[in-house]
């Protein structure tokens, strides 16, 4: 997605200059681009009149935030000590092997950023996946490629 | 919903007075429960399949389809209770709305296979109070959470909600309410137990001229969900504490800090506050009492550490969360260098309850000295997983087989992990220790905000410390070297153990190594970051043992020390276990066994996840 300084504009009027503001104003620009592009940064940092380094610090400093470009759809595993003891350990490896990337990282085609969580809270579904938000509970190892054919499949019907 | 704010006590009285009016106690009515639990599991679409249903029937007498929030039975949802009769269906799917809405109306039958079932026992029970899992629970901030509607403030107020808020201020001066809390016992649902009031007391005295409230929402402990499910249940009574307490402090302004993690209860806080807002519970001069409040909802941006209180304030500032010496506490220079109050979801939740009801009636629930009731979030390795809601001094062991109806499959409970990542694994033998404060700690552990995940023999203990040590090291913010370096060196020697290569004198080191991180660390975090391994060396030492001296994992759950095989009794050579096998490493004819080959096997336990009939056996 392109960065436009006007859309960063509105997130930042929408939360205001004050300091206490620049978290959630961070956020709004972490949930429309699905990361912080550098030229946002540097926008917070003058309309906010907060030095860019600090900006920087608190953007590296949270893990919600993120400098990096994301894949379209964010597949999660929870990795909260209730999905750990139902394998959510053995869950990740597999769909760190299905999709090809390691947890953290983002696949070559950009479509699947893969990541681990520490806890979603429903703690009954264990071991918990969620793609783009929407929970995939008592996820054993060989469901995972149904469940995420369906994400590629979507592309493929959206393409044509 | 009135147009107009409301500007007097008299008023939103009378607006109570029509909403009960308009309502019919003998309303048929449909609730389902739409905590995320439920909600994951399909809730919304059986509430949208129900309402058809009722459309479509045409029944004599209107039934009213309603959401709410947590019910705990987590494990069982989606749940939908039958009003007013209290009939209980679990495991509902949007294609069984047309059978309820026919049979339990038209018919005025109970439609039984959707009733619970006890695993063991085999016998099916029509209501909710009859379970054993709701049985032995007393639920006071969880009752109302199954009657009303979250996103409905007609409904909290339909409770009595804010009655409690409008006495406090009319009634009671900010002393007495602050009394009150301390001789109802209640102490910090946070972890740590300090008395509420006292703290309250502590911001009151503080100088200043502006004073703020925060309710701490940053619910971080992986395995507890108990604050978000309250948030998401039952709102209203999260903001009438904090308007209580601001009151009795002294205080104009408030923040609720929340996990941005939780969509769901960000929204339900949300749509709560501009409620209150709407008819005058917010702002200046509410409800002409002459006292003014205004709340903000601040998000966390993933950061384990600002469930502390010095590091929430430094992230409501917009700083990174890094915690900072005490003292000062917050109740003297906290926000903004100002006197600030922090308590936990639960803390504030519990405040309308005693005001309302009473020190007495509150005191006299729990033990001597861990008072009133307290909310679990009980998962892992049990039947019954879900939260509940006992008095504090209830026996763990009757929390977990009781409550929790012991282990679902039959395999042999070993320990309870209390308080998270700063809280220790409790052995079975010690399972007949009281739930409070005092007990837990001397058991090694703490109380924590209320995440208790049980354990099996299919548990390693090593691979658990390990667990928890790799996330304390991700989640230290890196401050205190002995936190940063210490978390990162013990969980090091913790890995080396669990792949095999771990050597005479690594336990003591861990002991040594935990020590100096306790005594050497700055906030709660650091502090406590130890607790998990310090606590399965004290009481599953033969298990780290196990894994030194003879390179084995008893538990079978450490990759690096086991082997999968198929076991030729029991393999009925139904082949599942084959395709989903990534390395292709099994093989047999159909109807014989079949085997694994070791070579080429990854130990990844798939094989062992889809077999049904246990022929997968891991050493």
């Amino acid at each position: 997605m392109e960065v436009e300084l006007s859309t960063v504009d509105e997130i930042i009027d929408r939360h205001g200059l004050n300091d206490k503001a620049l978290i959630p104003t961070l956020l709004g620009i972490q949930e429309t681009y699905h990361y912080l592009p550098p030229q946002a940064l540097t926008r917070v940092a003058e309309r906010m009149s907060i030095p860019a380094i600090r900006v920087h610090q608190v953007a590296e400093f949270y893990k919600a935030l993120s400098l990096e470009a994301r894949g379209e759809h964010i597949v999660t595993v929870c990795l909260g000590t209730a999905c750990h003891v139902q394998g959510g350990g053995r869950l990740i490896d597999h769909v760190a092997r299905v999709l090809h990337v390691e947890p953290g990282n983002t696949t070559e085609d950009k479509k699947f950023t893969l990541e681990g969580v520490n806890c979603l809270g429903c703690c009954n579904l264990a071991p918990v996946m969620t793609v783009d938000g929407k929970y995939y509970g008592n996820m054993v190892a060989s469901k995972v490629e149904k469940v995420l054919d369906q994400y590629r499949d979507e592309e493929v019907a959206v393409h044509e | 919903m009135s147009e107009t704010k409301i500007l007097k006590v008299e008023e939103l009285e009378k607006l109570r007075e029509e909403i009960l009016a308009g309502r019919d106690p003998d309303q048929q009515r449909m609730t389902v429960c739409a905590g995320t639990g439920c909600c994951a599991s399909g809730a919304l679409e059986v509430r949208d399949a129900l309402e058809e249903a009722v459309q479509a029937e045409a029944l004599d007498v209107p039934v009213e389809v309603k959401i709410t929030g947590c019910r705990g039975f987590c494990e069982e949802g989606p749940l939908v209770s039958i009003q007013p009769e209290d009939i209980f269906y679990t495991r509902v799917q949007p294609k069984h709305a047309e059978q309820i809405v026919k049979k339990t109306f038209a018919e005025g039958e109970v439609v039984k296979r959707l009733l619970y079932r006890d695993p063991t026992t085999r016998k099916r029970f029509t209501y909710e109070h009859e379970i054993p899992f709701y049985k032995e629970q007393q639920r006071l901030l969880l009752h109302d959470s199954g009657l009303i509607d979250p996103t409905s403030i007609e409904d909290y107020l339909a409770i009595g909600g804010y009655q409690a808020f409008i006495k406090a201020v009319q009634e009671l001066e900010p002393e007495e309410v602050i009394e009150e809390v301390k001789a109802a016992g209640l102490r910090g649902r946070g972890g740590a137990g300090f008395p509420t009031g006292v703290k309250w007391e502590l911001c009151r005295q503080a100088e200043g001229d502006v004073k703020y409230v925060i309710c701490n929402a940053d619910e971080g402990d992986p395995g507890a969900f108990q604050d978000r499910s309250i948030i998401e249940a039952n709102p209203h009574s999260v903001l009438e504490g904090i308007l209580i307490g601001a009151h009795a402090i002294g205080a104009s302004e408030g923040y609720i800090y929340i996990r941005h993690e939780y969509p769901l209860a960000v929204e339900r806080l949300r749509t709560a506050v501009e409620a209150a807002r709407e008819v005058g519970l917010l702002g200046e001069d509410i409800l002409g009492m002459g006292f003014d409040f205004e709340i903000n909802i601040q998000l966390g941006a993933g950061a384990f550490v600002c469930g502390e209180e010095t590091a929430l304030i430094a992230s409501i500032e917009g700083k990174i969360g890094e915690p900072v010496t005490r003292p000062p506490y917050p109740a003297e220079s906290g926000l903004w260098g100002k006197p600030t109050n922090i308590n936990n979801v639960k803390t504030w939740a519990s405040v309308p309850y005693i005001i309302k009801r009473g020190s007495d009636w509150y005191a006299q629930i729990g033990t001597e000295s861990s008072k009133g009731t307290s909310i679990f979030s009980l998962v892992g390795k049990v039947k019954n997983t879900g939260l509940v809601e006992v008095p504090l001094g209830i026996t763990l062991r009757s929390l977990i087989e009781d409550i929790g109806g012991g282990s679902p499959n039959g395999k042999k409970l070993k320990a309870v992990q209390t308080g998270g990542p700063s809280g220790g694994c409790i052995p079975e033998e010690l399972w007949d220790l009281p739930v409070d404060y005092e007990s837990l700690q001397e058991a090694g552990s703490i109380m924590g905000s209320g995440g208790l995940i049980v354990m099996d023999e299919r548990t390693c203990m090593v691979d658990l410390a390990r667990y928890f040590l790799e996330f304390s090291k991700f989640e230290s913010c890196g401050k205190c070297s002995s936190c940063r370096e210490g978390s990162k060196r013990m969980y090091e020697i913790l890995d080396y153990i669990t792949r095999g290569y771990g050597e005479e004198g690594d336990i003591e080191l861990l002991e040594e190594l935990g020590q100096a991180v306790k005594q050497a660390s700055l906030c709660g975090l650091g502090q406590t970051i130890p607790n998990p391994v310090l606590t399965t060396i004290r009481y599953f030492r033969d298990e780290y043992e196990a894994h030194i001296q003879d390179k084995r994992c008893p538990a079978g759950v450490c990759k690096e020390l086991v082997t999968y095989y198929i076991d030729p009794e029991n393999c009925v050579g139904c082949a599942l276990c084959v395709e989903p096998c990534p390395t292709q490493s099994i093989t047999g004819t159909k109807r014989e066994p079949y085997t694994i080959n070791t070579e080429t096997c990854i130990n990844c336990g798939i094989c062992y996840e889809v077999c049904n009939v246990d022929a997968v056996v891991v050493e």
